[in-house]
């Protein structure tokens, strides 16, 4: 890819819309909804949170409204693109029996638009990577997850602001854009510099025909970073060491979480690269017709470890246990890496505050 | 259940405000469907009343709170092959099991100018504490979309699927922000029982618990955290303490 970088200006912003919209797609961005921001459909960028700041620590998460014009500066929302591709509840198939009494079983088949998702992290794009992992596997695709997939076009953002919670810099995962992007973006005071990750973006930035970054604005950007990275608190454990949770399943902390845990499954919810589901049929009163729903599951609810109709995992502890041992040590088996991309959305999004980097910290930190 | 022979089906009210049996006529077209699938032979609320024929399946509304009631839901339970309690009086005691907590007697007594005409117990109990119940469904009132698909699974002959999933799993599923995260509303969702859809939550409100404890309540760990976002303490015992005080879970935490 040509590296080259081009500087938009603030004012132009609506420009690069519109060059999507003249694409055909529809845009998605970041929206002020019920107090937090959240990727809802756009129409101009009058619709992004300027001068939105937000505040996120263990249990709460704060937006503060600033006359700035800065619209990226804040760090995440309680979803990243997760719900976009793996669906929180579809149908996936359905059957229908006709008046002879015979069924005919076809797939649920949702029409998909192109869509261009702007604003997009890198922790985000780091654990899409990981979903993409799991849903595409070659020859075994998801076929709901792929058509989806295969319908987005992604511009990312350089996190400036990250929260309290965040930890990305200790994952390696940001706060910069590394990959998976197709047009990315650093914003400035006055503008955004630009860089295309693939062909497709590439094109859009082509079509906007603007000048290069001047060696000020790269400055700026790189200043920008340095000061991102430095603002991360939180640390998790290297991939060596989250290793050690598989030998350490008689650790006294876990039962010290499990007193506090309430096993509510809203950290599974919003960590981007979950992906667990269950499914069972939904069938109308008349039997003439039954839908194969698939939800979003989660390790700390009764059913998921159910054998024989009883719960393998019955009490808290096992299953946080469960949760942070696959995640973290599990996954360097399935996927080569953690599954842990340092968002920190299980830290602010736990209602009661219980903090991944703390945990892991207490488990590795002494032999147990 | 063959062609021919229609299910029984009987609707039975106890103590209780009617509102499961409203949430049941609620259920437009699909009450008339139901009705072209069973017969029913017994629900006050909407006309037939037969309660004395056996049946293949039988809802309950209302808790067991009288002498009287001892001895018609054990006659109900010899009559029906399958028995469902449906909503809070009827899996947990309800609203009225409040007066557990309180002097039965001296209340009546308070309120009632002729208190020599009341027979009440002193207790109002759910009615699995009575009879063995083969399906309990939760919540104030009743979904009426479970009882659908309940009655379903049974006429297809098929178990009932059981939801004893968090509140909290609903409400991300929905994409609602959670109200105790962004807005410091002290939230049941944590350790109540799924089924409402996150009703509450998804106008902005915590949770109240109207449908009973989720199968782990870590009540502790929530009341700490409770404590910690400024809930005074007389306020979280009534969060414990109010349509499904007497499940045992959330009487052990107010007691506690
Ligand atoms: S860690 Fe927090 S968010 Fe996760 S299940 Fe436990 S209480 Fe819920
Ligand atoms: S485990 Fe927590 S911090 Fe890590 S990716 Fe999941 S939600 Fe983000
Ligand atoms: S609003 Fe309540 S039910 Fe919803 S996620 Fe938060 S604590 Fe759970």
């Amino acid at each position: 890819m040509n590296q080259e970088q081009k500087f938009l200006p603030r004012h132009d912003l609506d420009r690069l819309l519109q060059q999507l919209k003249e694409e055909s797609y529809n845009c998605l961005g970041p929206v002020v909804r019920d107090g937090a921001i959240q990727y809802l459909p756009i129409t101009d960028s009058s619709d992004l949170p300027a001068g939105v700041e937000l505040d996120q620590v263990p249990a709460a998460y704060q937006l503060e409204f600033t006359d700035g014009d800065r619209l990226f500066n804040w760090s995440n929302g309680p979803q990243a693109l997760k719900p976009l591709l793996f669906r929180p509840r579809e149908n996936i198939w359905q059957v229908q029996r006709d008046s002879s009494g015979n069924l005919a079983f076809s797939q649920a088949d949702e029409s998909v638009e192109p869509t261009a998702v702007i604003g997009v992290r890198a922790c985000d794009l780091a654990a899409l990577e990981l979903q993409d992992r799991h849903f595409l596997v070659p020859g075994a695709e998801d076929p709901h997850y792929k058509k989806r997939r295969d319908s987005l076009l992604l511009i990312g953002v350089d996190c400036s602001q990250p929260s309290d919670t965040c930890f990305c810099v200790s994952t390696g995962d940001g706060p910069d854009l590394r990959s998976g992007f197709d047009l990315a973006m650093t914003e400035l005071e006055d503008g955004f510099v630009l860089r295309a990750g693939t062909k497709r973006g590439q094109k859009i930035l082509d079509a906007l025909n603007l000048s290069a970054a001047t060696e000020t604005q790269l400055q700026q950007v790189a200043i920008q970073s340095e000061q991102a990275t430095a603002r991360q608190r939180r640390l998790l454990p290297d991939a060596g060491v989250q290793k050690l949770l598989l030998q350490r399943p008689e650790h006294p902390h876990w039962q010290n979480v499990a007193e506090r845990c309430t096993a509510c499954g809203s950290c599974t919810s919003v960590c981007p690269t979950c992906f667990c589901f269950s499914e069972h049929s939904e069938t109308n009163l008349d039997a003439s017709v039954s839908q194969q729903v698939r939800e979003w599951s989660s390790c700390f609810i009764p059913n998921h470890s159910n054998s024989h109709g009883h719960p393998v995992r019955a009490d808290i502890a096992s299953r946080y246990r469960q949760w942070l041992t696959h995640k973290l040590a599990g996954w360097q088996e399935q996927f080569g890496r953690s599954g842990c991309v340092g968002c920190g959305r299980c830290i602010s999004w736990c209602p009661v505050g219980i903090d991944i980097t703390q945990e892991v910290n207490k488990l590795v930190e002494d032999t147990g | 259940m063959s062609e021919q022979a229609r299910p029984k089906v009987a609707v039975h009210k106890f103590s209780s405000c009617d509102g499961c049996q409203l949430a049941l006529l609620n259920m437009g077209d699909d009450l008339l469907a139901l009705s072209q699938l069973v017969d029913i032979v017994h629900f006050a609320e909407a006309g037939p009343v037969d309660e004395e024929q056996e049946v293949d399946i039988a809802l309950v509304e209302g808790s067991i709170s009288t002498p009287e009631d001892i001895e018609r839901i054990n006659g109900i339970r010899q009559r029906s092959k399958y028995l469902i309690s449906i909503g809070a009086c009827a899996t947990s005691g309800g609203l009225q099991a409040l007066r557990n907590m309180a002097d039965t007697d001296n209340w009546v007594r308070s309120v009632y100018p002729r208190p020599d005409y009341l027979s009440v117990l002193d207790q109002s109990s759910p009615i699995a504490d009575l009879v063995q119940v083969d399906l309990e469904l939760w919540g104030c009132p009743v979904n009426s979309g479970q009882v659908i698909a309940a009655l379903r699974d049974l006429l297809s002959g098929v178990t009932p699927r059981v939801d004893v999933q968090p509140v909290c799993m609903e409400c991300k599923r929905q994409g609602v922000v959670c109200v105790m995260v962004s807005r410091n509303e002290p939230c049941m969702g944590q350790i109540t029982r799924a089924g409402c859809g996150a009703l509450c939550p998804s106008h902005g409100r915590g949770c109240y618990a109207c449908y009973g404890p989720a199968e782990q309540v870590n009540s502790r760990a929530v009341s700490e955290h409770f404590i910690e976002i400024e809930v005074p303490v007389e306020e979280i015992r009534v969060k414990f303490g109010s349509i499904n005080s007497n499940a045992p879970a959330f009487k052990r935490a107010r007691d506690s």
